[in-house]
């Protein structure tokens, strides 16, 4: 018989507990137990980077990570971004730019986005574009991804200040 | 009344905008329901195969496991076209391609399902597959299908428009080529899931990544026979669709049925792998092109011959198969066209429509063509084609009627974005520029099942709190419907989007619309909506027209506000007006709905190409080729599109950029490809790549910048003159990067996708040249011959013969 473990952890700055069956990923737990259906999957293979959170502030594949790996780590996904009911800068830029047209690869790369901000608040565009090349996108062609994340960092340097 | 556009033709954050970049949308797979059961689908590890036995038992006992299904309770087929019902959602008998669903697992979570899945024991007996089409024209026998054209031609077909073996002896020169497209797929984001259960009532509804909610709907009453009233179709938001959800999945059906028997909620997720046999994408096409010039450059005809592996299913493909002809001839006037088209049925993952559908691929080897034509005439390519464009309000050589055309300036744009005439063939060996155009439909002119009525329909309600809600059977797949639909709206009564809600893709509260496909959505439900936002104007403008002391035709409705025209002073809020407007004639709402105009073809067949208009691109694209490793980078890409009128410029930017991202990774890289597996482990025939690892697609670093021009002029038939751009822009790229390779170093790739290794045997070679080398003997029919319109035709099918006597 396949018996639940308690895991505990932070997910969006919130403790969170859930009793979970040892071979589930990150990303399940985040959908199934804790109803956080804001990261997708594509290929639950960490071919495509649909399901990319942060874990203790670095981006990772959430269906490459065991729950169990995640045991009092800190999780961010999309929905813990917006500020209160403001969107973040990138949030917003996607949007504005296009960055986001089916909307299905873009949580993942808004927190991959997410990450190279917080390490490099000047990214070049090559940069832009070699931090978010694991993630794929069909509907774009990456240029407003690319622009979008390119005017958050304008913005956030501007916060900043 | 108004003349000045407030909402249309500015940059705008989408209506789903914010709750994309959220989380907050809802996909089919992030649905969850109390007592909820999973599916899971045992698949076909043969291509071709006789079913003798399924031995369920051990699976049923399976503890967590609540239902086993088989073919055996799906007696009834399906298809999406009613000449092409020839599909189960569980193989009964026979099994046509390695993924073909034999059985199905309901369990209580997916894990039990994949368990009890292994338990299932099914005997095969193996027959030899049909790999190829070639393949399939040489062997009859074993069929297939039991039904087509004969063997294993699932359609065969032939047109004739004016005699053009005599067009093409009289011409100066005849360029005959051979091209090849291999098969790719859509590749979306999003796997497709479904979630079927009974509602209150006991009836049944399926939430569904699908792109065609009302063909789904029909499907769903017809393979599960119960009355479509008794089913509820909700299309998700879908996760990138491309074509690739249009046709009804086999997953689709078993969840449904599956709630039906259990009376609980049934969900199931497709996985990566699955989404890859599921496919239904981009035709492997073999083509045959000769065409006639003159020394100066007008072209006199063309006949066109393609060979299409169908894989093991119709689905769309009789319309595929039209359309390897049928758009052929919308861009130049060819003063007689004939084309040839064979489907052949191949133990293979059934293709169906891309992005494109069917067209590509012959617009691929004619524009490639006409680049090797121009060469050898010492035309510039560009000139080529703008001695050769199709007038505006004119017919083909084979009755499509083209109205408004934008190529002529989407070419001088391109050209002079990019520096054409400056650069073209001065940039220095191994850099080069190719020039492509292509047109697309906006809309098919007949919808997939023969019926009278409309094709879409809009309902707008009012009410006093001022918003404006908006029914439509119209489906979001990415491609900014919702947002399409809510601009229309909004421009129309004179209010933001802000307060206008989109209700779409729902059989049990919309209105019919046929779906997200043929690139239809924007022309057909925008001119819908426009018809019940004037209707509704009406309404309102009736009511209030006194209060403004003017004529109700007098009335103005802009930026929320409701105005004498003669005197803006007179004026209330649209919330005030909609107030007295329900006050006096109840609760507002109002209807439209849209048809395409009826063809002027009169001649069986004539229902494949007519579209109420046409848009058009002209792209150009530089590439770098380095000789010694063939490695092909492209810098930069142009496009110009004909879009009529750009309603969200902010979203047509985004499909063109996004079409030339699918075409360039179709140009260069996208293969859905096939091996045989050694004779001791099956000799199955199996996908090269059922994985986004091994089927490589650009990304963020392969992708170059894209200059965008959208090329405005309103088409009359169109909502405020807004022609379709989720298509149309893909489709000059595979082309223009083919040629632009030719400038660079030389050799000319006749073939798709276009690879490092085939520039080196290209450069390797005598003749510079990769492509096919021969044209299997394809037995066509006796074609369906037709008079051009200058030929006194009249639209109708005559003899050829008696052609040559009134020529």
């Amino acid at each position: 018989m396949r018996r639940n473990i308690p895991l505990h952890l932070s997910v969006n700055g919130e403790a969170a507990e859930a009793s979970v069956a040892p071979y589930k990923t990150l990303l399940e737990v985040l959908r199934e137990d804790l109803d956080l259906t804001g990261t997708k999957h594509g290929c639950e293979l960490g071919e495509c980077g649909a399901c990319t959170v942060l874990i203790d502030g670095e981006p990772q594949l959430s269906c490459l990570v065991l729950a169990l790996e995640c045991e009092g780590r800190a999780v961010q996904t999309i929905e813990g971004l917006a500020r209160g009911p403001e969107l973040h800068p990138l949030q917003a830029a996607f949007t504005d730019f296009g960055g986001s047209q089916c909307g299905y690869c873009t949580p993942g790369v808004i927190m991959t986005a997410a990450a190279l901000l917080e390490r490099n608040p000047h990214p070049t565009r090559e940069e832009i574009k070699e931090a978010t090349a694991g993630n794929l996108c069909r509907c774009t062609g990456y240029n407003q991804i690319v622009e979008a994340i390119e005017d958050a960092a304008a913005k956030l340097r501007a916060e900043a200040k | 009344m108004k003349k000045r556009l407030d909402v249309i033709g500015k940059p705008r954050r989408r209506v789903d905008g914010r709750a994309k970049v959220t989380g907050h949308l809802r996909f089919a797979d992030d649905l969850a329901m109390p007592r909820m059961l999973h599916a899971k689908l045992l698949r076909s590890p043969h291509p071709h195969a006789v079913i003798e036995r399924v031995d369920v038992e051990k699976a049923k006992k399976h503890p967590g496991v609540h239902l086993v299904l088989t073919g055996r309770d799906f007696p009834v087929p399906f298809g999406i076209m009613p000449v092409s019902v020839d599909e189960f959602p569980l193989a009964p008998e026979r099994v046509r391609y390695v993924g073909d669903p034999v059985a199905a697992v309901i369990a209580k979570d997916e894990q039990t399902a994949v368990e009890a899945i292994g338990l299932i024991e099914v005997s095969y007996r193996v027959l030899p597959p049909v790999s190829t089409p070639e393949e399939g024209l040489q062997n009859p026998e074993p069929r297939i299908h039991d039904y087509g054209e004969q063997g294993n031609i699932h359609r065969n077909q032939s047109y004739e428009f004016g005699d053009i073996d005599e067009s093409l002896k009289k011409s100066d020169l005849v360029f005959e080529d051979l091209f090849f497209y291999e098969g790719n797929t859509h590749l979306p984001m999003e796997q497709q899931a479904s979630l079927a259960f009974l509602d209150g009532e006991g009836k049944l509804q399926l939430s569904s990544s699908t792109q065609n909610p009302h063909y789904l709907h029909r499907q769903l009453a017809r393979v599960l026979q119960i009355a479509e009233s008794r089913i509820r179709v909700v299309a998700t938001p879908n996760g990138g669709g491309f074509g690739g959800k249009c046709d009804p999945g086999g997953h689709e059906f078993v969840v449904s049925k599956a709630a039906l028997v259990l009376g609980r909620p049934v969900k199931i997720g497709l996985t990566r792998e699955e989404v890859f046999y599921v496919h239904r994408g981009r035709h492997p096409v073999l083509m045959k092109m000769k065409t006639g010039v003159t020394k100066d450059g007008k072209l006199t005809g063309m006949h066109l011959q393609t060979l299409l592996d169908g894989g093991g299913y119709g689905s769309h493909g009789p319309a595929s198969t039209f359309y390897t002809g049928v758009l052929t001839p919308v861009t130049y006037h060819y003063p007689r066209f004939k084309f040839e088209a064979c489907r052949v049925f191949t133990n293979k993952p059934a293709c169906g429509p891309k992005r494109g559908h069917g067209t590509p691929q012959p617009r691929f080897g004619q524009e490639v063509q006409l680049d090797k034509i121009a060469g050898k005439l010492g035309i510039d390519p560009a000139e080529l084609r703008l001695r050769n464009l199709v007038k505006k309000d004119s017919l083909t050589a084979s009755w499509l009627r083209v109205g408004s055309i934008g190529l002529e300036e989407c070419i001088r744009k391109v050209t002079e974005m990019s520096g054409w005439k400056a650069r073209r063939g001065k940039l220095g060996r191994g850099r080069g520029l190719g020039l492509a155009c292509s047109t697309y439909m906006c809309g098919a002119g007949v919808a997939i099942y023969w019926n009278k009525m409309p094709h879409s329909g809009v309902q707008i309600l009012l009410d006093r709190s001022g918003t404006v809600i908006v029914y439509c059977g119209a489906t979001e797949i990415g491609q900014g419907s919702d947002d399409v639909l809510a601009a229309i709206a909004a421009e129309t009564l004179g209010v933001d989007t802000s307060v206008v809600r989109v209700v779409t893709g729902d059989t049990g509260i919309t209105p019919v619309d046929l779906g997200s496909y043929s690139s239809r959505v924007t022309i057909m439900a925008g001119n819908a909506a426009v018809q019940a936002a004037e209707r509704l104007r009406a309404q309102v403008a009736a009511a209030v027209s006194e209060t403004l002391g003017t004529l109700p035709d007098r009335v103005v409705f802009a930026q929320g506000k409701v105005f004498a025209a003669e005197d803006p002073s007179r004026a209330m809020s649209f919330v005030e007006a909609v107030a007295i407007a329900e006050a006096a004639l109840g609760t507002l709402s109002a209807v439209g709905s849209y048809s395409p105009p009826k063809p002027p073809g009169k001649y069986k067949g004539s229902g494949v190409g007519p579209s109420p208009a046409y848009s058009f691109s002209a792209c150009v694209v530089e590439t770098e080729v380095d000789e010694r490793t063939g490695w092909i980078h492209v810098p930069k890409i142009w496009i110009a599109h004909d879009i009529g009128r750009a309603l969200n410029p902010t979203l047509a930017r985004g499909q063109v950029i996004g079409g030339v991202y699918m075409g360039l990774g179709e140009a260069l890289m996208e293969e859905q490809s096939f091996r045989r597996l050694p004779e001791k482990l099956s000799g199955a025939l199996v996908h090269r790549a059922p994985s986004m690892l091994d089927y490589k697609s650009l990304t963020s670093l392969d992708m170059p910048d894209v200059e965008v021009a959208l090329i405005e002029d309103p088409d009359p038939n169109c909502p405020y003159g807004a022609k379709e751009v989720g298509q149309g822009p893909l489709l000059p790229v595979m082309p223009a990067v083919a040629n632009a390779i030719y400038d660079a170093v030389g050799v000319r790739i006749d073939e798709i996708p276009i690879t490092p290794d085939k520039v080196l045997r290209a450069l390797e070679n005598k003749d510079k040249r990769v492509g096919p080398a021969s044209f299997p003997a394809v037995p066509y029919p006796e074609p369906t011959f037709v008079l051009p319109p200058w030929e006194e035709g009249d639209g109708k099918e005559t003899r050829k013969n008696a052609a040559a006597a009134v020529v």
